[in-house]
C-alpha cells in the first residue's frame, strides 16, 4: 500500500506520452505538493538548527544530556517516596519532579471527581436551594482562570493558617500551619515488607470474595454487601500486621522554627491541589449532568414503575447509563488537570516544571534539552490517558448494535 | 328541565397556591428534601457571612484612605481606586492613554455599525474588511508610528495586554487553524502526518511549556542579530498553541459536512481551492462558530499564564501593585477585583456562545 502511490507516480512519469496532462493530474499534483512541503520544512528546520548551533556556541552553552548526571545542588521542599538531597543528580531531581506532578494530579483528580459527582447530581436535584447553589458554584469557579484561583488560595492560606509555633494540633501527631500539614510517617525497616505482603494478600482475597458475590448475584439475585470484607482485608489486616510487627510511626515535632520528622505536605501543595480540584470539579459536574440528561426519561419511569426508590433508581439505573456518556469528557478533564498542575511554578510547589524547567534550567541553561524532556513527560502522560480512553470507548460500545 | 348556568370557579385551597405550595414542592416535599434544605441553609450560613463581612460590612469604602488607615478586618477598596489605571492600562504613559481608549472605542463603533448592517448584502465584506484593517490601526495606535510617539511593549499591561494577547491569539491562529484542519483531513499522507503530529503534540503538552519554549528556545533558532520582543515571543507561543485547538474545532465542522457536498463540488468541476473556499469552508465554519467562541473563552482564561514568562497582564498587576511599599498585603483585594472583571467578561462570552448554540442547532434540525 505504501509503495503503490510511489510506483504509480513513476509509471505515470515515465510514460512521456501525455506530459502536459500530467501537470493537471490530481495524484501527480499531490505528490509534487508534498515534496515541496517537505523541502520547505526541511529548509527552515535546517536554518533553525544551524542558527541554534551557532548561538549555542557563541553563548558558551553546552549541549547533550550529560548534565543529568551532575550534582543538582538545590534542595526540594516536597519529596515523596524518593530519597533526595542537594547532593543528588539532576536526573534524580527530574524523577522527583515527575513523582510530585503525579501526586498532586492524582490528589486533584480524586477530590475533583468526588466534588464533581456531588455537585453534578446536586444540580439535578428537586431541591431548589441545592440546585441553585450547585449552579452558582459551577458558574463562579468555571469562569475564573485557574492561575488566578491558585494564586488567590495560596495568598489566603499563607495568611489564614497560623505560624508553626501556633500550629493547629491534632493529638500531638498531626499539625497544620502556614507552611503545610505535618503527618506521622511509618518507619520503613525490614518488617515493613510484611505489611506490604499482607496488603497484597488482602487485595487478592477481596477480589476473590467480590468475584464470588458477583457470581452469586448473577445466579440467584441475592446481593451480598462486600464493604465489610473490603475494610477488613484491605485496610484493617495490614494495620494489624503493622502494629503486631512492633513497628512505629515517626512523629513530627517542633524543633526551632520548624517541624522535623514525619512527612509533610507543603502549603503550596495544598493551594495547588485545592484549586485544581474545585476548578476541574465544575467541568466534571457539567459532564455528569449532561450524562444524566442523556438517559432517556422512560428509563427512570420504568424503574419507578417497578417500585424502585429514588436513590436506587439513581444508583442502579441512571448513573450506570449516564457514566457511559460522561466518562470520556471526564477523562479529558483529568488530562487537563494534569497539564494545569504545571502552574505550580507560580506558587513554587516543586513539581516537574518548577524543578526542571525552573530551577535546573536556571542553573544549567540548556533550555532545549530541558524543555523537550519536560514536554516528553507530559506527552507520555497524555498518550497513556488517551490510550485508556480508547480502551474504555471500545468496551463501552453498545454490543450487537 | 334544569337550566345550567356557569358556576363561579372555586379558588384552590391555600396550601396549593403561591408561596406555600412553592415551598412545599421545592424545599419540603419529602424527609430527604427537608434534610437537604437544612444542609443547604447551613452551608449558606457558613459561607455567606464571612464573605459579606469582608467585602462589604467590615470593608473600608473610603476611596482616599491609605494602607494604614484602612484597617485589616475587611477589604480596602481604596487599593483598587489608587491602582485602577494600572489594572486597565499597565505602565502605559499617562498622556498617551487616549490612544488605548480610542482603540477600544473603535471596536465599539465597529460592532455598533455592524449590527446596523445585519440585513445588508455587504455585511460579509464589512466584517472581513474590519478584521483585515482594524489590527493595523490598533497596532499603530498602541505601538506608535505615523507621528505618534512609540510606546515600547514592556510598558503595555493590565486589561489592555490581556485583550491584546487574546485578540492576536484568536485572529492569528484562525487561518493557521484552518490550514491544519484541512491538512488533517487531506488525502496527502505527508501533509496529513505533519498536521496530526503538530496538533496532537501541542494538545498533549501544557501551555506553560510552550510559552517557555517560545520565550527561551525560540530566540536560539534565529540569527543572533535579531532581538526578539518579549511580547512577540509570548504571542508566537499563544498562537502556536491556539492553532492546534482551533484546528480541532474546525475539523469537527468539516466532518459534519455531508459527503454529498464534496462530491457535488467535484462533479461540478470545481478545483480543490474553489471547492474548499466556496462550498466546504462556509458551511463548516458556520457549524463551528459556537465551538470557536468556546475555544476563545478558553484562550482568554489561558492568557493569564503570560505572567509566568514576565509580562504584566491584569493578574500580574496585582503582584506589581502590592509590591509597592504603600500597599503591602493587599493581594486579596487585587485578586478579587481581577477575578470579578475577568468573570464578567467570561460569563457574558459563555452566555453568548450558549445562545449561538441554540440558534444554530435549531437551524440544522
Amino acid at each position: 500500500m505504501a509503495n503503490s502511490w510511489v510506483s504509480h507516480f513513476f509509471i505515470k512519469f515515465f510514460m512521456f506520452t501525455k506530459l502536459k496532462s500530467l501537470l493537471y493530474n490530481n495524484e501527480v499534483r499531490a505528490v509534487l505538493f508534498q515534496i515541496l512541503a517537505v523541502v520547505v520544512i526541511a529548509y527552515f528546520a535546517y536554518q533553525a538548527f544551524d542558527n541554534m548551533m551557532l548561538n549555542i556556541e557563541q553563548r558558551g552553552i553546552r549541549s547533550g544530556f550529560g548534565f543529568l548526571n551532575n550534582e543538582s545542588g538545590f534542595a526540594v521542599n516536597d519529596s515523596f517516596f524518593l530519597e533526595y538531597s542537594p547532593a543528588s543528580t539532576n536526573l534524580q531531581a527530574f524523577y522527583v519532579g515527575i513523582v510530585n506532578t503525579l501526586i498532586v494530579s492524582i490528589t486533584g483528580i480524586f477530590f475533583a471527581s468526588i466534588i464533581g459527582l456531588v455537585v453534578g447530581i446536586a444540580r439535578l436535584s428537586n431541591n431548589y436551594l441545592i440546585k441553585k447553589m450547585a449552579t452558582a458554584y459551577i458558574e463562579i469557579f468555571r469562569n475564573i482562570p485557574i492561575l488566578l484561583q491558585i494564586l488567590f488560595w495560596y495568598s489566603i492560606a499563607l495568611n489564614a493558617f497560623p505560624s508553626p509555633r501556633n500550629s493547629i494540633n491534632f493529638f500531638d501527631s498531626v499539625f497544620l500551619n502556614s507552611r503545610g500539614l505535618y503527618l506521622p510517617k511509618p518507619i520503613m525497616d525490614g518488617d515493613f515488607y510484611f505489611v506490604i505482603a499482607s496488603f497484597v494478600i488482602g487485595v487478592i482475597g477481596y477480589i476473590f470474595i467480590k468475584k464470588r458475590s458477583d457470581k452469586k448475584h448473577d445466579e440467584t439475585g441475592i446481593v451480598t454487601n462486600t464493604i465489610p470484607y473490603f475494610l477488613g482485608l484491605v485496610v484493617f489486616l495490614p494495620m494489624v500486621v503493622y502494629f503486631a510487627s512492633g513497628a512505629q510511626l515517626d512523629y513530627p515535632a517542633l524543633k526551632g522554627f520548624n517541624f522535623k520528622g514525619g512527612t509533610d505536605l507543603s502549603i503550596e501543595f495544598f493551594a495547588l491541589a485545592f484549586s485544581l480540584s474545585i476548578y476541574t470539579a465544575t467541568y466534571i459536574a457539567e459532564a455528569i449532568r449532561s450524562g444524566v440528561e442523556s438517559v432517556d426519561k422512560g428509563q427512570k419511569e420504568a424503574a419507578a414503575a417497578l417500585g424502585l426508590k429514588n436513590t436506587r433508581i439513581m444508583r442502579l439505573i441512571i448513573l450506570p447509563q449516564a457514566l457511559r456518556v460522561a466518562i470520556p469528557p471526564i477523562i479529558n478533564q483529568y488530562l487537563n488537570l494534569t497539564k494545569n498542575s504545571s502552574l505550580a511554578t507560580a506558587v513554587g510547589y516543586s513539581e516537574l516544571v518548577t524543578i526542571f524547567s525552573g530551577t535546573v534550567l536556571n542553573v544549567i541553561g540548556q533550555a532545549i534539552e530541558i524543555i523537550i524532556l519536560t514536554m516528553l513527560v507530559y506527552l507520555t502522560i497524555s498518550l497513556v490517558i488517551s490510550l485508556i480512553l480508547n480502551i474504555f470507548n471500545k468496551k463501552m460500545q453498545i454490543k450487537g448494535g | 328541565m334544569a337550566i345550567y348556568s356557569l358556576k363561579e370557579t372555586k379558588q384552590p385551597p391555600q396550601s396549593q397556591t403561591k408561596a406555600v405550595a412553592w415551598l412545599k414542592e421545592n424545599l419540603f416535599s419529602s424527609v430527604s428534601n427537608v434534610a437537604l434544605t437544612f444542609i443547604a441553609l447551613y452551608l449558606i450560613y457558613l459561607l455567606l457571612p464571612p464573605i459579606l463581612n469582608w467585602t462589604i460590612f467590615n470593608a473600608n469604602f473610603d476611596l482616599t484612605a491609605d494602607n494604614q488607615s484602612c484597617g485589616r478586618e475587611g477589604a480596602c477598596w481604596a487599593f483598587i481606586n489608587a491602582n485602577f489605571k494600572m489594572f486597565i492600562y499597565g505602565f502605559y504613559p499617562q498622556e498617551e492613554l487616549w490612544r488605548v481608549n480610542t482603540m477600544f472605542g473603535i471596536i465599539v463603533v465597529l460592532v455598533a455599525f455592524g449590527s446596523l448592517l445585519k440585513t445588508s448584502q455587504y455585511r460579509a465584506h464589512y466584517i472581513i474588511g474590519s478584521f483585515l484593517i482594524y489590527p493595523i490601526v490598533a497596532f499603530i495606535l498602541l505601538y506608535g508610528g505615523l507621528g505618534l510617539e512609540v510606546v515600547e511593549t514592556d510598558k503595555w499591561g493590565g486589561l489592555t495586554l490581556t485583550v491584546v494577547v487574546a485578540a492576536v491569539g484568536i485572529v492569528a491562529s484562525f487561518p493557521l487553524g484552518i490550514l491544519f484542519a484541512l491538512g488533517r483531513q487531506s488525502k496527502m499522507r505527508i501533509v496529513k502526518f505533519i498536521s496530526v503530529v503538530y496538533i496532537e503534540f501541542v494538545r498533549g503538552v501544557p501551555l506553560i511549556t510552550i510559552l517557555f519554549m517560545a520565550s527561551v528556545v525560540l530566540p536560539l533558532f534565529f540569527s543572533a542579530g535579531m532581538d526578539f520582543d518579549k511580547l512577540l515571543r509570548a504571542l508566537i507561543g499563544i498562537t502556536l498553541f491556539q492553532t492546534a485547538y482551533i484546528a480541532e474545532v474546525i475539523r469537527g465542522g468539516l466532518q459534519a459536512i455531508p459527503r454529498g457536498q464534496y462530491e457535488a463540488a467535484d462533479a461540478s468541476g470545481l478545483s480543490f481551492v474553489q471547492k474548499t473556499v466556496l462550498v466546504i469552508l462556509p458551511q463548516a465554519l458556520k457549524i463551528s462558530i459556537p465551538n470557536i467562541v468556546g475555544s476563545f473563552i478558553a484562550l482568554f482564561k489561558d492568557t493569564t499564564l503570560v505572567l509566568i514568562i514576565g509580562l504584566f497582564d491584569m493578574l500580574a498587576i496585582v503582584g506589581a501593585a502590592t509590591s509597592n511599599s504603600n500597599w503591602l498585603g493587599r493581594e486579596a483585594e487585587g485578586y478579587v477585583f481581577v477575578a470579578m472583571v475577568i468573570w464578567v467578561i467570561l460569563y457574558s462570552m459563555s452566555r453568548y456562545s450558549k445562545r449561538l448554540e441554540v440558534r444554530f442547532s435549531t437551524e440544522h434540525k
